[in-house]
């Protein structure tokens, strides 16, 4: 019954957290200064035209309700138009969404393995030189911005090897196939500052882990060390982690828009910023909020990863 | 006079001479220093076209070589940390006075008011940083106080978690109550009570949010939103001579290193000052 109050509790705010993520978005895009109508149509637009947009835009009616409207159709999937092209958002993102859930897929798949073996590495052999040189990666890891890993990795493997791509030619309705020779690089860019984070808090808890009693104990009743550490150590230096893997993975969204700008990687970063160019605001508010909503699912999936990991967890008052 | 008997001497804040310590203050003083001097240091102009010296590696005239408007990279890259250093250093002050303010706030006051901040903080956090900016960005311009107002919203809400944590620690302490007794207001108790016992968690989250800070104007300088050409910035250079990444592969590199090192030493002093004061840092991974 606790399990089933924690659960719900948790499903609650998240709902919560989403829904105040979307009007703070909406208000963000509603302090735009000037006209929409006029902007659009240029300064030379005559009145007539610019009250006609505002009438079909909606932009005639109070805020309140236009965000209620947008609220209404998001629910059922429908987040407008795109100002520029006119499609459906959904339709507009959707070969763009696929292609970055390829790349996403692979870099968390191979960012979180590395990490967590490179994390443990880490712990275990703690101030020696395996630490030493995974530690002083994982914190320049963390010093460089997105761009910058990606635009060395242009330099060594697309220009002085030529094994890769340096950008991708193909726009958002390539085949898997297409896009696979080019999703390497940026892939790679985006491991490396992923990773960085992950390795570090393993890491600590590693440590925090082994120094405990029990592991202690474990050891003074003769256990091998392989036992030792996957039946008794790792679950429990896992927890910690995975809040950081979580929000980690939410990073992800914002951190395609950098490196798929620098490889042209035609996924959902690259069409923010031609929605930010172009003042697409319905593309725009779609991609934030689809933002929020991914950075509240993984979460959510670590919180209840770690109820079902810790049973100590389960009773109330840690929430907030 | 039992008043004075109960209130606990503040913690002085002496730090441990750490090597990282040291080698992360030097680093981030060395860039504060060369941006301030830069004028003194800088051969050339770093806005000035030369269009006969344009493209050219390194040499005894440009050290660093010529941009593609024939600028001296040299003296380009030590001006380029100017404008992110100013943005994320004012950015950097705001958020921790804001979120220090803020985090005290809510823990002394906990009920409705913590719940509907810590509510309202989540959904701040729950948009990406680099989304959050992009869409203030266009809907208010990239102009250097609007990148600034938007990054202290964008990072005052792990801050404001943060100090409330530290600071809730505090406020049950028996000093507190005393001071609550006596009829003080949260202004003296946020100032001569709570401040002190937090001083070090807010030290090492002011390098951190400047380190992250420092690292979001540059990608946004890198995208075109945030320094306006011709000023010279590291992150607006890298992508200005990304396309001459085979030709004059320093134009790019020399600024890439020049960021690292402020970044780097940004880290590596939150790390000192964390472990020198022993502070846990979870909060690694809120970017």
């Amino acid at each position: 019954m606790l399990l089933v109050k924690a659960i719900g509790r948790r499903l609650g705010y998240s709902v919560l957290t989403v829904l105040l993520a979307t009007l703070l978005v909406f208000v963000a895009l509603q302090a735009l200064p000037g006209n929409l109508a006029t902007q659009l149509l240029g300064q030379n637009a005559t009145p007539a035209a610019v009250a006609q947009l505002d009438a079909s835009l909606g932009l005639n009616r109070p805020a309140w309700q236009r965000y209620l409207d947008w609220l209404g159709g998001a629910l059922h999937g429908d987040f407008g138009r795109s100002l520029v092209s006119q499609q459906p958002v959904l339709t507009e993102a959707g070969g763009y969404l696929r292609n970055t859930a390829l790349l996403a897929g692979i870099v968390i798949v191979a960012g979180i393995t590395l990490s967590l073996v490179l994390g443990v590495i880490a712990g275990l052999t703690r101030d020696r030189w395996p630490d030493l040189a995974i530690s002083g990666l994982s914190l320049l890891g963390m010093s460089v911005p997105e761009f910058t890993v990606a635009t060395l990795l242009v330099l060594a493997f697309a220009i002085r090897l030529n094994w890769f791509p340096a950008v991708v030619t193909a726009g958002p309705t390539a085949t898997v196939g297409e896009l696979l020779p080019a999703v390497w690089l940026p892939a790679a860019a985006l491991t490396a500052v992923m990773a960085a984070y992950i390795i570090r808090m393993m890491r600590t808890s590693v440590i925090d882990v082994m120094s405990a009693e029990y592991v202690t104990l474990a050891r003074v009743r003769g256990l091998s060390s392989a036992r030792v550490l996957f039946r008794h150590a790792l679950p429990n230096a896992l927890l910690p982690t995975l809040n950081v893997i979580a929000i980690n993975i939410a990073w992800l969204v914002g951190g395609v828009v950098v490196v798929e700008s620098v490889f042209n990687y035609p996924g959902i970063g690259t069409l923010m910023i031609q929605a930010v160019h172009n003042r697409d605001l319905p593309v725009l508010q779609f991609i934030a909020v689809f933002g929020a909503l991914t950075f509240v699912v993984c979460n959510l999936l670590a919180d209840l990863a770690a109820l079902w990991l810790n049973p100590r967890l389960r009773t109330p008052g840690r929430a907030g | 006079m039992t008043n004075l008997a109960l209130r606990v001497r503040p913690r002085r804040l002496s730090l441990p001479a750490r090597p990282s310590l040291l080698i992360g203050l030097f680093l981030v003083g060395l860039n504060v220093v060369v941006a301030l001097a830069a004028p003194l240091l800088a051969p050339y102009s770093p806005t000035q076209p030369n269009a006969l010296d344009a493209i050219e590696g390194s040499s005894s005239a440009h050290w660093l070589g010529t941009d593609q408007l024939g600028r001296d990279v040299l003296s380009r890259v030590l001006y380029g940390g100017r404008y992110a250093m100013l943005i994320s250093l004012s950015a950097a002050l705001l958020t921790v006075v804001l979120g220090t303010v803020l985090g005290c706030l809510t823990a002394y006051r906990r009920g409705w008011f913590d719940e509907v901040l810590m509510r309202l903080l989540d959904s701040v956090l729950s948009v990406p940083a680099i989304l959050a900016l992009l869409v203030v960005v266009t809907a208010l311009g990239s102009g250097a106080s609007v990148i600034i107002l938007a990054s202290t919203v964008v990072y005052c809400p792990a801050l404001i978690r943060v100090v409330r944590a530290a600071a809730l620690s505090i406020v049950g302490l028996d000093y507190v109550t005393a001071a609550r007794a006596r009829g003080e207001g949260f202004w003296p108790i946020m100032v001569r009570e709570i401040w002190p016992n937090i001083l070090d968690v807010v030290l090492v989250e002011f390098a951190m949010r400047a380190s992250w800070i420092t690292l979001l104007v540059s990608s946004l300088s890198f995208l075109g939103f945030g320094a306006n050409p011709p000023t010279p910035d590291w992150g607006l250079m890298v992508s200005e001579n990304r396309s001459l990444l085979t030709v004059v592969p320093l134009a790019t590199i020399a600024p890439i290193v020049a960021l690292a090192t402020l970044i780097v030493g940004l880290n590596l002093a939150a790390d000192g000052i964390a472990k020198a004061r022993g502070i846990d840092r979870i909060t690694g991974g809120l970017r």
